[in-house]
């Protein structure tokens, strides 16, 4: 059986179709990972970045169908994520109601709605087409796998150092790093610590969306229901598992994207192994760095407390 | 502004106190009234007319023959969910791990039922007990987590339904686990064996309406969680820790003991709910499915959230979102689709997060103008 399992890993690993798809994969939950990192930072579990996910894949389908652009079908799918994220937004930090509660409960709404309207709009969508970036593609590989992909993938590039430098480098990081930590202290600073965890979710929302649209326009190339199936979730556990670091979260979205492009290639190569395993070790995994890093990991002081002046 | 603190006679302050009511009601049933109107408008908008998917879902929930005994049917594990969330709730804790708690739930209990080599009623008790210690352990182990390794059970309960997901789906594929082993069925359907008639839990038929027993069960469950919650030190206890971790913490009240006990109770209930729905015969027709817990956990959770934590109303919303569910069966013939319910439900309970927020944040603007006046 380990012999079994090691031709299998073998076979994988030496092929190019491994990366690319794991990469696909990774990115997809980079996107989201992202903006969870930053609405994590400033002291929000953003769980509704599962649904702006999905609401960002559908209206990429319906601005897709709408006007046949890519580009326009990424920017609806970002705007129906911020659409969410401003809900979750001011539900959790301007009315104070639970934000896991509100970010459930928005997670079924939207999917309700998106399988509700695409059961009577049928959005028709078509997959981006891929650009490879000339030179770089000749990298024995790696070079598909990071320059020979989706066009839209390529979004995420950027991206990753952007909100790096945006939340290190900027005043407004700065202020956001502040309010997940200590918001008491933040406030008496005149910040405005509800505006600045609304505005990390806002973000979160915007990639969010960005990635739904791209698992859309760049992956999958059609809308079903089961588009998403818990990849925002799978960001989430990556932001985690990373220890609330840019880095770290990125490294858990490669780990988990491989994990499952892996799941989804053994068939292939005929090797038959545990493919419930794979599927759960995202999770499993998570728990599992929580459990015995918790005292090592520095979360944010004050994750998933609400802040209200004068109430501790 | 503040008429009730400055208020000289009892009749005035009764007029204040009467005022206020009518202010929260009429907060909460502009709220309701906003969630349905944007159902409405969704529907308007796709081209359905609200009044026939209205009548259509009256007939799919009650009207028609033999539907409001479905609808107790899919109540039941709806309100037992709900039950068990209220007591975390109570305690300051948010589950939202309830579908996984569930499936693990009626998977020890198929597993039970398969492996035990009899039947008869009496097994029946050990299903139910199976259910419960399954449910339980998988709340138990978000509960360690939680005081042990202060890891947050929002997170471990939501990472914890997928990882059952999966550890049930394994079961469906080995026979020696919980696939079915017949010859003729193996490797073909991925379910369990058919639980024997004589281990099946009765039915009642009232007026044409067939339900399971367990009805009753769950009614009685709710008044005693209600009674359990508000009138012993247990309940007591863990309505501090819910309001003021510090106060029960200096009351000698033990985080670890009540907390961990509420998450694990909590498990239970949904392992309940599981097991009931197994041998109820209104879900997966006596067998366990890869899909069996068919969002009866999440919406269990909505429905806690609905009822705001309290048990007795929780059987209504539990009806009512039952109705959502078994009404969205008779869409298909107005040519709506059924996730329409999923969007009310969900509207409902925003629309229910609004008003105590709204209230909240209201009385903490008097009070602060009421603090600037005395100074």
């Amino acid at each position: 059986m380990f012999v079994d399992f090691f031709s299998a890993v073998g076979d994988v690993l030496s092929s190019e179709s491994t990366y690319s798809s794991g990469w696909r994969l990774a990115t997809a939950l980079g996107f989201v990972a992202v903006g969870e990192w930053i609405a994590e930072r400033a002291g929000t579990i953003n769980i509704s970045v599962e649904g702006a996910m999905l609401g960002g894949a559908f209206a990429a389908a319906m601005g897709y169908d709408a006007t046949g652009s890519i580009a326009v079908g990424l920017v609806v799918g970002a705007g129906a994520g911020l659409v969410v994220g401003a809900v979750q937004a001011h539900f959790s930090h301007n009315l104070t109601a639970n934000q896991f509660v509100v970010g459930l409960t928005l997670n079924i709404l939207v999917l309700g709605l998106a399988s509700f309207l695409n059961s009577t709009l049928k959005p028709e969508t078509a997959a981006a087409h891929v650009f490879e970036v000339p030179g770089l593609v000749e990298i024995p590989l790696l070079g598909p796998a990071l320059f020979g992909q989706p066009w839209p993938l390529y979004l995420l590039y950027p991206l990753v150092p952007l909100a790096w430098w945006l939340v290190h480098r900027t005043r407004w990081g700065l202020e956001v790093r502040a309010v997940g930590e200590n918001p008491q202290a933040a406030d008496v600073s005149s910040i405005n610590v509800n505006a600045r965890r609304r505005q990390a979710i806002y973000i979160a929302g915007i990639t969010s969306g960005l990635g739904g649209g791209y698992l859309l326009l760049g992956q999958v190339g059609w809308y079903e229901d089961s588009i998403v199936g818990g990849q925002g979730f799978i960001a989430i556990a990556a932001v985690i598992f990373g220890g609330w670091t840019l880095r770290g979260a990125m490294l858990g979205c490669l780990l988990f994207g491989s994990a499952n492009s892996f799941r989804l290639s053994l068939p292939g190569v005929g090797h038959p192994l545990n493919s419930e395993l794979l599927s759960s070790l995202p999770f499993v995994l998570t728990i599992c760095v929580m459990a015995l890093f918790a005292h090592r990991t520095r979360e944010p002081q004050s994750l998933a407390r609400p802040f209200i002046r004068g109430l501790r | 502004m503040t008429t009730a603190a400055v208020a000289p006679g009892a009749a005035s302050a009764r007029f204040s106190r009467t005022r206020e009511g009518a202010t929260v009601l009429a907060v909460y049933l502009v709220s309701i009234a906003v969630a349905l109107l944007v159902a409405a408008l969704a529907l308007w908008a796709t081209g359905g007319s609200p009044t026939t998917v209205l009548s259509a879902m009256l007939d799919g929930s009650v009207r028609a023959d033999a539907r409001w005994g479905r609808t107790i049917g899919e109540a039941i594990p709806l309100l037992l969910v709900a039950l068990g969330t209220t007591v975390n709730a109570k305690a300051g804790l948010v589950n939202i791990g309830q579908e996984g708690q569930l499936f693990v739930g009626a998977a020890l209990a198929t597993y039970t039922f398969t492996h035990i080599g009899v039947s008869g009623p009496y097994v029946l008790i050990l299903i139910m007990l199976a259910g419960v210690a399954g449910g339980a352990l998988w709340a138990g182990i978000a509960s360690v987590l939680r005081y042990r390794r202060r890891m947050p059970e929002v997170l471990t309960t939501l990472l914890l339904v997928f990882v059952a997901a999966q550890l049930v789906g394994y079961g469906l594929k080995n026979s020696n686990l919980l696939l079915d082993p017949t010859p003729d069925q193996a490797n073909r359907l991925l379910v369990s064996e058919r639980l024997d008639p004589s281990t099946r839990l009765p039915r009642l038929r009232w007026f044409g309406n067939e339900f399971p027993v367990s009805a009753f069960v769950a009614l009685a469950l709710a008044v005693v969680v209600a009674l359990v919650l508000s009138r012993t030190i247990v309940g007591f206890r863990l309505q501090m820790l819910g309001r003021g971790p510090r106060t029960a913490h200096r009351a000698g009240v033990s985080e670890s003991r009540y907390g961990g006990m509420a998450l694990v109770v909590s498990g239970a209930f949904c392992g309940l709910a599981g097991a009931f729905m197994l041998v109820g015969g209104d879900f997966g027709n006596y067998r366990l499915t890869p899909g069996f817990a068919v969002n009866i956990g999440w919406e269990g959770l909505l429905v806690a959230l609905v009822a705001r934590s309290h048990p007795i109303v929780a059987i209504p919303a539990a009806f009512v979102f039952a109705a959502l569910r078994t009404g969205s069966g008779f869409l298909a013939a107005t040519g709506v689709d059924r996730d329409i319910t999923k969007v009310v439900q969900a509207l409902l309970v925003l629309a229910l997060l609004v008003p105590p927020a709204i209230l909240f944040v209201r009385d903490r603007r008097r009070a602060l103008a009421a603090a600037r006046d005395r100074v």
